[in-house]
């Protein structure tokens, strides 16, 4: 080892520690503890704590079949150790708590199944056509990727006027093309959770795009050649060589792309705010709105468990399917 | 369109087509790349174009890009004027505004950040010792579990240390980054071992091994890292919110607050300045470094 090791090291008998690489590691490994590995077990057993401080009055006491809590003597504000009761209510559609939960899952669900598979079907058009040696090209390239620069909430309240009914751009250009649905994107029930998706895919095409550009940039260019005295046309050469051959790029931005659409919910601060029903929440929004609108701190806790589950299920699925991937070449 | 993506494959192969096969379909394919373009660049040229009217324009009468009464910086004065974006002379000092918190907070992230990355990265690389995987496991639970989601938790212990309404309930949590200290120990990797057993033998110490053998070469990589961050955390909002409430606001919460001021109804132009005045320094440098930049995030899958 080195010198410096030998400085740190020897304890009374002799026998090597290295401590340089635990202090080098100690300030990262300090952080990460505290703000990822502790918040992460804290939640859960937060989790099972009732925990509604500004509940509003007295006789809403309905739901959520709390242990302890129907008990006159004792707050209806908390906190109170409810176990897995807000897990149990989650899951029954008939409380607050499971039609709440049951909308924002099938919101993220809706949200993520549609930006993620458009984005990335933009994003790979995008650079298919920009990957062009010509002089004005770079300036494409900068129109489809400038978005990714913009803060959300900027990209969101931009968009704000273009979905503005009558004169906002967005509904001028569906006009154009034929629409004649609701307009008022933003605070409609049903045209809400697609107003977030719209700005999404708007600012995300772009990010994603310089992956695939990186990708088709590395692509063996023999393998065209020879496809070309094969004569083979546009369409076999996309779908038999440079798709297959973007396989890892397109596994590794579909995970980017998933992990993005769960944790960026600016737009919906911006956008669907208004919406105090929550028909657009997506769960993260719907964790914010929990503790820090509605002060529901124990179902807020319960939320965030729920999203880290799907974040370690996804992670972990992901991870074994890549396993498998690599072991069948 | 058969011709046309051979073709825009031809261009960038340099194998060539026949040319009278290819001309309509290049034509095919730049025509459909400027339409795009132009329809991806449309919301922020607006936004540039009507910021630039006065205030009080209505939108809804008339048209929505040019204004009759002209250029005016109007509405960049007035978004000042409500809003402490820029800081001004106060008390002998300089006063709390969006900017400054916003500068703050990035920048001590920043450069906390490349420290402790550096740092960690290099322990990685350079040495062997007991608990090694499992530390490096256990920081890379940061990439799985984004500290974004953990915002309920997070603000608990932002609460129980002090710090609400500080930039540094801002930054704290991105103090240790896995993102960054894994994209440097791949940086790292890459170093010459014999480079580094040499430099050794010489009696090199750690730093100066960080100094002069590591560093160098990767410099580019540390640069990309800190481009992302800075975007990243320049950008943020969510966060934020929850853990200031007034003097710290940075300038995201700023554009939020400002749409949201009832007496500002629709005065899109002045919302526009507003947002303008937002992104504008971040989106100049983009624009001048902008291949760095496309380079840096094309390092950075995880931001």
């Amino acid at each position: 080892m080195t010198s410096v090791a030998r400085i740190f090291a020897p304890n009374e008998r002799g026998k090597k520690i290295n401590l340089p690489p635990y202090l080098l590691i100690l300030p990262t490994f300090i952080f990460v503890i505290l703000f990822t590995i502790y918040p992460t077990l804290s939640v859960f057993r937060a989790s099972q704590e009732y925990y509604h401080p500004n509940r509003p009055n007295r006789t809403q006491m309905t739901d959520l079949n709390l242990p302890g809590v129907e008990e006159a003597s004792r707050s209806i504000r908390g906190p109170h150790e409810v176990g897995l009761a807000y897990f149990r209510a989650m899951l029954d559609p008939s409380t607050s708590e499971g039609e709440t939960f049951f909308q924002v899952m099938r919101n993220t669900l809706v949200y993520t199944i549609i930006t993620v598979p458009v984005t990335m079907l933009l994003a790979f058009a995008f650079a298919v056509l920009v990957n062009r040696s010509l002089r004005w090209i770079g300036i494409a390239r900068v129109a489809f990727f400038y978005p990714t620069m913009l803060p959300l909430v900027s990209a969101a309240t931009i968009w704000l006027f273009f979905f503005t009914p009558d004169y906002g751009l967005w509904n001028v250009a569906l006009r154009l093309l034929g629409y004649t649905g609701q307009e008022n994107w933003i605070i409609n029930r049903d045209l809400g959770l697609w107003a977030l998706m719209i700005v999404s895919i708007w600012k995300n095409a772009g990010y994603f795009m310089i992956f695939y550009l990186a990708g088709l940039q590395s692509l063996p260019q023999d393998v065209y050649e020879a496809a070309d005295l094969d004569g083979a046309n546009w369409l076999t050469k996309m779908f038999r060589i440079t798709l297959p051959l973007l396989r890892r790029t397109t596994l590794f931005v579909s995970v980017v792309a998933i992990i993005t659409a769960f944790q960026n919910i600016d737009h919906a601060l911006v956008l669907t705010n208004e919406l105090v029903t929550g028909e657009a929440d997506l769960l993260l929004y719907e964790i914010y709105k929990q503790r820090f609108v509605l002060g529901n701190y124990g179902f807020a806790n319960a939320l965030t468990v729920v999203m880290i589950l799907v974040l370690l299920i996804f992670t972990l699925s992901n991870f074994f399917l890549s396993e498998r991937g690599s072991d069948e070449r | 369109m058969s011709d046309s993506v051979s073709v825009a494959r031809a261009a960038s192969t340099t194998v060539r087509l026949p040319w009278r096969r290819a001309r309509w379909g290049i034509w095919l394919v730049n025509s459909l790349t400027i339409v795009l373009a132009v329809l991806w660049a449309v919301p922020i040229i607006w936004t540039i174009v009507v910021s630039f009217r006065p205030p009080a324009d209505s939108l809804g009468q008339g048209d929505v890009w040019f204004s009759d009464r002209g250029v005016s910086l109007e509405s960049y004065q007035r978004a000042v004027d409500l809003a402490p974006f820029f800081p001004h002379i106060e008390d002998g000092g300089l006063s709390r505004s969006y900017y400054g918190n916003t500068l703050e907070y990035v920048l001590m992230t920043l450069a906390v950040q490349i420290v402790t990355v550096t740092l960690a990265a290099f322990a990685f690389v350079q040495y062997q010792f007991p608990g090694k995987r499992l530390l490096f496991y256990l920081i890379l639970t940061q990439l799985m579990i984004p500290t974004a989601i953990l915002l309920v938790p997070n603000f608990m212990t932002i609460s129980q240390l002090g710090l609400y309404d500080t930039t540094l309930a801002i930054a704290i949590p991105y103090f240790g980054s896995a993102f960054g200290t894994f994209l440097m120990r791949q940086a790292f990797l890459e170093v010459p071992r014999e480079l580094v057993e040499s430099a050794e033998i010489d009696g090199a110490r750690w730093h100066h091994l960080l100094r002069h053998i590591y560093l160098p070469p990767t410099r580019a990589t540390l640069v990309a890292f800190g481009m992302v961050s800075v975007s990243f955390h320049w950008n943020s909002l969510l966060w934020p919110l929850v853990v200031t409430s007034d003097k710290s606001r940075p300038l995201t919460m700023g554009l939020l607050r400002f749409t949201q001021l009832t007496d500002i109804g629709a005065q899109w132009s002045l919302i526009m300045a507003a947002t303008m005045i937002i992104v504008a320094p971040l989106f100049i440098v983009f624009l001048i470094f902008q291949r760095q930049f496309i380079q840096s995030f094309i390092n950075s899958g995880f931001k």
